[in-house]
């Protein structure tokens, strides 16, 4: 199907603008999460751990390395297939998905050490509010890594072409939003 | 509609042609996350580390979304829908911060 069949009256294609608008109620999502997240914090003040203590820093910064690249090597597979190339657009993909499981696996590590350690969702508020914010955020990268994959499947099959891509430029909407939230999430979960 | 016309509403953005330097991107999104861990370390006053973490956070936030995301390019509409719940989000994190830390707003 060409991509011009699915131009609406806004002159946008309507896969994009749900997808946008999509993007729009989890900003929404995230942000309520957040919000509650400081009125937590700040009410818990006296007892609220230095997040160093608890957390492993430097393993997650370089999980957040670790997404960083995996934005990258998805733009650049979009951009391969704009020109045409789709060696390129099969190297982005997988390397993305690859790289995506990567920090789940790092994730998963990480909570399996926090749980040996005693810092569970019901250990104290700064717990919860963890485990709530990292884990909403892991569902929306495992569900990225499964689109992902389907994504990649279907390019290896030859849906995608110079000039119908929106597959692999919706995916990478979401995907890039996923990391925009994490950017956020370690700097206000870890950081701070 | 011209092909051209056609090439542009396809994709929704402003021109299919322009890419960003991805790469400078790329080492600019690591270059900041390293400055962060560096910030975070640092034994300055708690407000000049936390202002500073969460400017670096909205630089490099920008940067995913302006560049990778491509909102630098596209049409006005996808902007409207991409900033209102943004700017719904400041108001309703500013308004939490002020009214759980009263101090802030003094």
């Amino acid at each position: 199907m060409k991509q011009d069949s699915h131009i609406g009256r806004l002159g946008i294609d309507t896969r994009k603008l749900g997808m946008w608008i999509f993007l729009a109620s989890e900003i929404m999502f995230f942000t309520g999460l957040i919000g509650s997240y400081i009125v937590l914090r700040f009410a818990n003040l006296n007892t609220w751990p230095v997040p160093s203590t608890v957390l492993n820093i430097p393993l997650t910064a370089v999980n957040t390395f670790i997404l960083i690249c995996s934005s990258a090597t998805l733009v650049l597979g979009l951009a391969s297939i704009q020109r045409g190339y789709r060696e390129g657009l099969h190297v982005g993909l997988f390397l993305t998905v690859l790289l995506g499981a990567i920090f789940l696996s790092v994730q998963v590590h990480e909570y399996r050490n926090l749980i040996e350690d005693g810092f569970t969702i019901s250990h104290s508020i700064f717990g919860s509010c963890f485990f709530t914010l990292t884990g909403f955020h892991g569902a929306h990268v495992f569900a990225g890594v499964v689109w992902l994959t389907v994504v990649l499947i279907r390019s290896f099959l030859g849906y995608f072409t110079p000039e119908e891509y929106a597959g692999v430029e919706i995916v990478g909407l979401y995907w890039h939003f996923v990391d925009l939230v994490w950017i956020i999430l370690f700097t206000i979960l870890y950081l701070i | 509609m011209s092909e051209a016309q056609v090439s542009q509403a396809v994709s929704g953005t402003e021109s299919v042609h322009k890419q960003p330097n991805y790469g400078a991107i790329f080492w600019a999104l690591f270059i900041l996350t390293v400055c962060e861990i560096i910030v975070a370390n640092l034994h300055f006053a708690k407000p000049i580390i936390v202002v500073t973490l969460v400017f670096l956070a909205i630089v490099k936030a920008s940067l995913v979304a302006l560049f990778y995301m491509h909102l630098k390019f596209e049409k006005y509409v996808i902007y409207i829908i991409a900033l209102f719940p943004l700017f719904l989000a400041v108001i309703l994190t500013v308004l939490v911060l002020f009214d759980k830390a009263p101090h802030l707003a003094a």
